[in-house]
């Protein structure tokens, strides 16, 4: 019996390529893996957004309306929603001149009680260095 | 022996990435080890079939044949980016699997050493 932590780190910008939507899609898989795996072994997700990655954290993203596919903000709600652990990177929301009411901080709306944490990248880096795969996106 | 996992992310054609992973995958099971491949979003092409071999373009398939013969490699391709971009289980190489991502995080749990390629 064992549960190894993945961290997903999304560096990539929304929509300009598919590498964000992968990486939240790869994320959320965690919590049907257990199909595969021994009884009592497990993954624990760490979702951590950074650089340009932070951005995917936008609110009121409009994807449905304009492209007609679902948005990122949907799927990181989903992982809220699913109690995964989320973080962003506070230097690089600093650095874009970003404030905290204009990121996605909770899923409130489709019953999710998990929130997202703005953190410094110390505290990523040690997620990182706990974890037992790196997945960069 | 040990286990290693790769998943690429970046398409055959317009990116050298999948052809690396080939190639160190060739060299991990030349030195003993077993290898899971995983192709998700437009790396997805790889799995499919028919690709006519081109000088100027990355062509695969028999490479991958001739993985697949050493019983020491397998490779699977997300089942969802593949039918997004119109590739259907008919029209997939054989030798290769599809399934979703959890199937890629499950051989991420049991590898020894994970090698994660994005794409674009």
């Amino acid at each position: 019996m064992a549960t190894k932590k993945f961290a997903f780190v999304v560096k990539s910008l929304p929509y300009k390529t598919e590498a964000s939507r992968l990486a939240l899609t790869h994320a959320i898989a965690s919590q049907t893996v257990e199909i595969y795996l021994e009884d009592g072994d497990n993954v624990e997700p760490v979702l951590a957004f950074i650089g340009d990655g932070v951005l995917n954290c936008l609110r009121n993203q409009k994807a449905m309306n304009t492209y007609g596919v679902t948005s990122l903000e949907q799927h990181i709600k989903n992982s809220l929603l699913l109690d995964l652990k989320v973080l962003i990177c506070k230097e690089d929301v600093e650095k874009f001149g970003i404030s905290e009411d204009a990121l996605i901080m909770d899923a409130e709306d489709i019953g999710g009680e998990t929130r997202a944490n703005i953190v410094a990248f110390s505290e990523i880096m040690k997620e990182m260095d706990s974890s037992n795969h790196l997945l960069f996106f | 022996m040990g286990k290693l996992t790769i998943g690429v992310f970046s398409s055959l054609v317009g990116s050298l990435s999948l052809d690396f992973a080939v190639k160190l995958s060739e060299a991990a099971i030349k030195k003993g080890h077993k290898v899971d491949f995983w192709v998700s979003g437009n790396a997805t092409m790889l799995s499919k079939k028919g690709q006519r071999a081109f000088k100027d373009y990355s062509a695969l398939e028999k490479k991958l044949q001739e993985l697949f013969a050493t019983g020491n490699f397998q490779a699977t391709a997300c089942e969802a980016c593949a039918e997004a971009r119109g590739y259907r289980k008919e029209d997939t190489m054989d030798g290769w699997k599809r399934h979703s991502m959890d199937w890629y995080l499950a051989s991420c749990f049991s590898a020894d050493k994970v090698l994660h390629i994005g794409g674009d």
